[in-house]
Order: C-alpha cells, then sequence, then structure tokens
C-alpha cells in the first residue's frame, strides 16, 4: 500500500524510460480528465493538486469515491482490456501532472518484456491497493453498528 | 506446618460440639447436607444435618447419591454447589441511586449484610478455588469489597478427601486429597473397628482457639497413621486425569483446533459448567428501578461466557458460535488464567464434568486437543519446520503441574 | 466492585454529529481520585439506565468531556443529557497512551470514526509539549464530512503548523456536501505523513478492521510492534478486572488495556471470535 507511487514501485531504470514518454500538463479546478465509458487513452500522474474519481447516479447527486494526491496514478483501466473507463475524474483543485499517452506505453510495454512486466507490477500494485481499501470500506466500519448488522 | 499448632482427635460428637461452639461465636455455619437428590451446601444447626452415611455415585453427566454402611460424613464427592455461593453471591446489590427533586444524584454503597461464615467441610479442592477467586477477586489493583469481607470474616473447616470420585483429577492438577494449607482447622474421618472419628490438624491461631473450646484427645499414632493411609490412596484413586502436559501451552496452541469443532456439536451452550465451577467468577450488572424512577438499584449476577451476550459489542456478540465460547471456557480455564491471574482456574474438582447435561469432560478434551497438537507438531517436524520442532520436544516433555 | 460512582454534572452539551455527543461534566461532589491521562477511560453511569465504558476525550483542569455515540440504551440516555442533568462517573480506569515513552520521536496518531475521541487528548497533550517530541501527524477517517468529531478542531489544527500534517479522509462524498478533502481508506493517508518510520511511535484507534490494516502497513514501514499502540474494545461491565467480560485471549481489556502494544495484540486480533 505505501509502495505504489511510481517512484517507489518502478525500478528507476524502467521509471526512466517511462517518464521519457511524459508530459507536462495542468488543470484548472473543475476540469474534468475523463468519463466514465469512454475509452481509456491516456493516464496521469499527479504532481501537485487533487484529483477525485467520481461515479454519477441518476437521481443523486454525483458521489466522489476516491480521491488522488501526490505520486498517485490516475487510471488504470488504460492497462487492462478493453481499455474503457470505470469512472469519471475530475480535478478538485487545480492540478499538474504527467502525462502518458496510453497506446505509446502500451505498445513499449509489448516491445520490451521486462519494462512491461513492471509496468504490470506497478499498475497491480495500485489496483490491489485500491480494491482493498474499497472493500474495508465496503464493510461501513463507521456506520451505525459498528461492522454488523442495524439492531 | 508449624509445631505448635495442636493436632488432635474428635469423636463424632466432637463434631457437633464444634458446630454449636461456632454458633455461640455468632457464626453462621455452612456445610453439606441432603436435599433434592444431592449434597448440598447449607447452613447447619447440628452435625446431624451432615451426610452422615451418604455416598455418591458419579460420572460425565450423572450425579446419584448411595447409602454407605460406615455412616461416614465426608465420604461424598463434590455436589453441585461450592463456596463461592457464599463467598460470591449469584446476586449481590452494588448500590443505590436516588434523584433528588432538584435533579441531584446520590450514589451509595449497598449496605452489607456482615455474616461470618464457618465454612464445614470444605474439600481440598475447594480450599484451592477459593485461594484462585481469592487472587481474582481479592488480589489485584482492585478489591471486591464484599468478597474480601466475607472471605477474611469466614472460618475454614477442611474435610480431607477419602473416597474421590469417577469424575475428579485434582491431582493431575497439582493438588491432591490432602490439605496442606489455607484453612483454620482440617478434619480427616476415620471408620474403623476403634470407632467413628476425626484426625483434626489446626491450621491458624483461630482454629487452635476453637479445637480448644472443644472435647478432644490427642492424637494416637494409629488414628494418624490409618487416617494418613485414606488420603494417601485416595491420591492414587482419582477417577480421571488431565494429560500429563503443559496444559497452558498445550491450550494457548490450540485455538485453531478441529476439536473445537467436534466438542461444540455436543455441547448445548447451557453454560451449567461455569455455574458449577468453584472459580467461574464472571458477573454481569442490571439497573432496576422502582415504579417512582427515582431510585435506582445497581445488582450484580453471576454471568456465563457461554451466553450469547457476554460478548456483545454494538452490533453483535464477539463470540457467535458455540465453537468460539467452549473454546473461551477452556482456554480461559486452563491457559489464559495464569496470564491474568497467576495460576490455572481448574482445581480438578471435577462438577463440570459431572454437571454436564450432556457430559462433555474436560480431561477427555484436553486429551484429544493434545493428541491433535502432536500429530500437528509431528507432521510440522517431518516437514522440516526446525523451529516447531525444538517447540515440539519442549512440549512433551513437560512434567504435570505442580 | 470496588467504588460507587461519583456524582458529576453535565455543564455542556456538544453535538458532534447526528448520533454523537460531547459531554463536559464537572464533580457535584469530590472529583474522581486519580487525574485521567489520555487513553484511559471511566464507567459513565446513566441513572437508572446502566452504565458504560467511555474514554477521557479530554481533561480539564475540573472538567471531563467524554465522547458519546448512540449505539445502545445507555449511550442513548448520555446522548439525551441535558445541560445541569447529572450523571455518575467511576474511574479513572486501564492503560493510557504513554505519551512520554515516545519523547524525541515523531508521532503518528490515526483514528477512525469514534476512535478520534480517546485519541484527542493524546494530540493535545502532545501539542502542549511541542518541542518534546518530532514531527506531528494526525490522520483521521470518517464516513461522511458529516460524520466527522471535533469538525472545528479539526479545521484549527489542519491549519496550524504544530502539526507537520494533519488530514482527514471520509468514506464517501457527494456533490454538494461541501466537502473539499480526501476520500479514501486512513491507511492512504499514510503514504503523504512525514515519519521516520525507525524513530516514530503510532497511536491507533477506531474499527478493529481499520486498526489491523493500518497496523500492517505500518510494519511494512518498518515500525516495531512495540511501537505501535493500540486502543482496543471489548463489553465491559466492572472495569475492575473482576467481571470477565472484557478477555481478549489472557488480556483483561480493562486492567492490561485498552491501551496495548501490537506486539501483544496481533496475535489477539488475528484470531477469529476470540
Amino acid at each position: 500500500m505505501t509502495s505504489t507511487t511510481l517512484a517507489a514501485a518502478l525500478p528507476a531504470e524502467h521509471r526512466e524510460r517511462l517518464m521519457r514518454l511524459a508530459r507536462e500538463v495542468s488543470f484548472p479546478a473543475g476540469a474534468r480528465l475523463f468519463e466514465e465509458g469512454r475509452r481509456a487513452e491516456r493516464f496521469w500522474i499527479v504532481r501537485t493538486g487533487t484529483v477525485v474519481l467520481d461515479v454519477h447516479v441518476p437521481g443523486r447527486r454525483a458521489a466522489v469515491v476516491e480521491s488522488l494526491g501526490h505520486g498517485e496514478l490516475v487510471g488504470w483501466s488504460w492497462h487492462v482490456p478493453p481499455y474503457v473507463w470505470h469512472l469519471g475524474a475530475e480535478a478538485l483543485s487545480p492540478v499538474r501532472a504527467w502525462e502518458f499517452d496510453a497506446a505509446t506505453v502500451r505498445e513499449l510495454c509489448a516491445r520490451d518484456a521486462a519494462f512491461g512486466r513492471a509496468v504490470a507490477e506497478w499498475v497491480g500494485r495500485v489496483v490491489a491497493d485500491r480494491l482493498r481499501a474499497a472493500r474495508i470500506r465496503l464493510l461501513d466500519l463507521y456506520g451505525p453498528c459498528g461492522s454488523g448488522s442495524r439492531p | 506446618m508449624s509445631d505448635r499448632r495442636t493436632t488432635a482427635v474428635l469423636a463424632r460428637t466432637g463434631l457437633d460440639a464444634l458446630v454449636q461452639a461456632l454458633r455461640a461465636r455468632g457464626r453462621t455455619v455452612v456445610g453439606p447436607t441432603v436435599r433434592d437428590g444431592a449434597v448440598v451446601l447449607a447452613e447447619l444447626s447440628s452435625a446431624e444435618e451432615l451426610p452422615f452415611g451418604w455416598g455418591t455415585r458419579v460420572e460425565a453427566g450423572r450425579y446419584r447419591l448411595v447409602r454407605r454402611a460406615d455412616g461416614a460424613a465426608f465420604a461424598h464427592t463434590a455436589g453441585p454447589q461450592s463456596w463461592k455461593t457464599f463467598l460470591h453471591p449469584g446476586r449481590e446489590k452494588l448500590w443505590d441511586a436516588d434523584r433528588t427533586a432538584d435533579g441531584q444524584l446520590s450514589v451509595t454503597e449497598a449496605p452489607r449484610a456482615h455474616i461470618s461464615y464457618a465454612f464445614l467441610g470444605v474439600r481440598p479442592c475447594d480450599l484451592r478455588a477459593v485461594a484462585v477467586q481469592d487472587r481474582v477477586l481479592a488480589g489485584g489493583r482492585y478489591r471486591d469489597r464484599g468478597y474480601q469481607e466475607r472471605r477474611t470474616g469466614a472460618l475454614l473447616i477442611a474435610a480431607e478427601c477419602t473416597e474421590p470420585g469417577a469424575t475428579c483429577f485434582c491431582v493431575s492438577m497439582g493438588g491432591g486429597p490432602g490439605a496442606d494449607a489455607g484453612f483454620d482447622l482440617a478434619l480427616t474421618e476415620v471408620v474403623d473397628e476403634a470407632g467413628h472419628r476425626f484426625l483434626v490438624r489446626a491450621g491458624s491461631d483461630a482454629g487452635d482457639e476453637l479445637l480448644a473450646e472443644v472435647p478432644h484427645r490427642p492424637a494416637d499414632p494409629e488414628t494418624k497413621a490409618v487416617a494418613r493411609g485414606a488420603v494417601d490412596a485416595a491420591r492414587e484413586r482419582m477417577g480421571r486425569a488431565m494429560p500429563p502436559v503443559d496444559l497452558r501451552t498445550l491450550l494457548g496452541d490450540s485455538l485453531e483446533a478441529d476439536r473445537w469443532d467436534d466438542v461444540a456439536a455436543r455441547c448445548l451452550t447451557c453454560g451449567n459448567c461455569t455455574m458449577v465451577c468453584p472459580t467461574c467468577f464472571c458477573t454481569t450488572t442490571e439497573e432496576v428501578t422502582d415504579l417512582t424512577g427515582d431510585h435506582a438499584e445497581r445488582w450484580q449476577r453471576w454471568d456465563s461466557c457461554f451466553d450469547l451476550d457476554f460478548s456483545h459489542l454494538h452490533g453483535g456478540p464477539v463470540r457467535a458460535s458455540a465453537r468460539s465460547r467452549y473454546r473461551q471456557w477452556l482456554t480461559h480455564k486452563l491457559s489464559t488464567w495464569y496470564e491474568q491471574f497467576g495460576s490455572s482456574g481448574c482445581v480438578g474438582c471435577g462438577r463440570c464434568v459431572t454437571w454436564c447435561p450432556v457430559g462433555i469432560d474436560i480431561t477427555e478434551e484436553a486429551a484429544a486437543l493434545h493428541d491433535e497438537l502432536a500429530a500437528r507438531l509431528r507432521q510440522d517436524g517431518q516437514r522440516g519446520r526446525g523451529a516447531r520442532g525444538v517447540r515440539d520436544v519442549r512440549y512433551e516433555r513437560k512434567e504435570p503441574e505442580r | 466492585m470496588t467504588e460507587v460512582p461519583l456524582p458529576y454534572r453535565v455543564t455542556r452539551v456538544h453535538r458532534e454529529t447526528a448520533d454523537t455527543v460531547t459531554l463536559a461534566l464537572v464533580p457535584a461532589g469530590p472529583a474522581a481520585s486519580a487525574p485521567f491521562v489520555p487513553g484511559q477511560f471511566a464507567m459513565v453511569y446513566a441513572f437508572g439506565v446502566g452504565e458504560i465504558p467511555v474514554s477521557v476525550s479530554r481533561i480539564g483542569r475540573r472538567t471531563l468531556h467524554h465522547t458519546v455515540r448512540s449505539v445502545g440504551a445507555v449511550s442513548a440516555a448520555l446522548c439525551a443529557l441535558r445541560p445541569g442533568a447529572r450523571v455518575g462517573l467511576r474511574g479513572p480506569f486501564g492503560t493510557g497512551w504513554e505519551l512520554g515513552r515516545a519523547a524525541g520521536q515523531d508521532l503518528l496518531v490515526v483514528a477512525g470514526g469514534i476512535g478520534l475521541a480517546p485519541l484527542r487528548p493524546l494530540v493535545l497533550q502532545a501539542l502542549a509539549a511541542r518541542s518534546r517530541y518530532g514531527r506531528l501527524n494526525l490522520l483521521v477517517g470518517a464516513r461522511t464530512p458529516g460524520d466527522l468529531l471535533y469538525a472545528r478542531q479539526l479545521r484549527s489544527w489542519t491549519a496550524q503548523r504544530a502539526l507537520r500534517h494533519c488530514a482527514v479522509t471520509v468514506d464517501r462524498s457527494a456533490d454538494g456536501d461541501g466537502w473539499w478533502g480526501h476520500v479514501g481508506l486512513v491507511t492512504a493517508l499514510l503514504k503523504h505523513a512525514a515519519f521516520a518510520p525507525e524513530n516514530t511511535t503510532a497511536f491507533l484507534c477506531g474499527p478493529e478492521v481499520m486498526i489491523r490494516a493500518t497496523a500492517r502497513d505500518l510494519l511494512h514501514r518498518g515500525l516495531p510492534p512495540r511501537r505501535v499502540r493500540v486502543s482496543l474494545e471489548r463489553n465491559m461491565r466492572c472495569a475492575t478486572g473482576h467481571c470477565g467480560h472484557c478477555q481478549l485471549g489472557g488480556v483483561l481489556l480493562c486492567r492490561d488495556g485498552p491501551v496495548i502494544g501490537w506486539d501483544r495484540a496481533e496475535a489477539l486480533c488475528s484470531v477469529r471470535e476470540l
């Protein structure tokens, strides 16, 4: 969990190769990075600011399910077929980030097996970490009756 | 035992003189007596109420009174009660609370009746049980005042055990049929051609003083020898035994044992074992209000770890399964008690075996847990887990607890 | 039972959330026999209803604050009290956080839900002797923004430089709830905390699942188990070690806890239904 940031999760050699593909971008507060159901063609690593992941539920207010800050990966759907976003993402504050073109990175992964494995492991860690957190939150531990049922 | 303490012989009539001397001192004399088909503990007005001529035949889940030709008074095994009924009663008021018209709250400690007990016929296993409860209720940072008052005021007259029952296993718990400490007087009943009499040893100043008031004669070597012989013989006639291993480690290492499922399938979680156990001390509290709503009483009553509510946290019980509750009881009794109170919680009296409605026998459960753990350790050893192998040897070699 | 409850007067009732209030209590007669230290608890008695263990959530010269969440009959009665009402109080009981043993170290305080209550006096204690400790991190998790305890205090702490890092995260947030902070599990906040694992003491309180998850992460980061202090909860009736309810293996939580080291707690928390 503590090692999902890029710096900790990717060996230096692969990290440098990945970073050569990065471009600096910035988003004003309120900007949408992506929308649920669209093709996942890019991904980001947050440098400053906060990006929130949200879901729109008809008849309910949009729910924020996770917020991501410095060093964290925004988006993993680009790495897994069918390369479609599952959630929406929005800049909560002004955000500066590294942006990557998904197709280029996937192509490099396919060409270089060692690099591909390292990236897959990094993305896997991120997904595992968020899955674990989501499962614990699913228990609604702070709810009215701890983790139990209602009386 | 100090040499200056008196050793003497009481005639059968001397026993009643003893009861009368205690009553004359204002003591409430409690001892065994036959009632409702069992030997129960109740207030005695005379020694004649003792169960002369009654013995018991017990097995797992079974208890029957039987007649004895020799007329012995202390030839029965432990009944359904123990001395905790008197020292740590099933219900006790803790405090009265009153709310006045202007909203003030006053809480006063419940007044306690000042009873000074004399317990007549305390078995050595029960002497050890009293010592265990002493450590729990009066040996820590906080003292249970009610218990402490009743306990310090109580006079203990032990009756050494010469007729152990089929469910007795005190020897394997480090005890034995003889009383060696913690009593004011210790009786050993002797019935032979020379008559029905009691070898009596004083264990305290109070015991010496009491004995001085009661007709007695010096202890003769024959009576001493017969009494000693009977107690020694009893040591060899225990109906059951715990496996001769370090039970603390065994239970501590058996938390995930399969055996718990087996015993849970039989256990009714009725809590009988906890009620009859002379060391089980758990209590809960109740709030009782009167009709005006301005007076409330706080009561304490015995509770059982077999009760679902026992481990209740908002949301539900921590120990929801019978497996976990049986495991809690046995593990506490034989293992975690050491960590909490510095000794085992079991004295080997056998009550929980006798009074279990389905005859669950904790010596058998411990043996089964031991077999399972030993098998697991052997397997681990064969798989080359060195650390467990070392543990294995240490575990197997452990002598019975003393 | 060792002593009867002492009457205390409710001087203030602060509604923290929909189901939680903080009661400010002063002695209506003689005060508790000993001063409370952060992490300890009192048995708070609601007349005619019963008694429950409640951690002290702020320790004043005369005033004790107890934060109570309405989850049962007694806590509901306590939550319904008005200023001027009387409660009974026994205590202090149990172990404290033992902040003093962390002198010179970075502090990592991680709270989940009502678990912030016993940790608040610890944070206040650390702030009062700021120079004695290294970096002070406070990580707080709650269900929704509306379920946050001590919201004003948290805002002021977040703005303070004395706390190296104060972050709050909620499990869920929705448009219009005004929440601009983190959304996610409290463990996610560890990434942004500033502490040197080899020289840090952590203080954890919250639901046991959250404690386990956080403690595991901290061990993974290199904190020794004994420097992860956790506060655990079990049923309690007497608080004096005599009723048997609060057993967790060989631990009597009212006597040996509620605060114990993870070196002792880990094995106990890993056995189901212990």
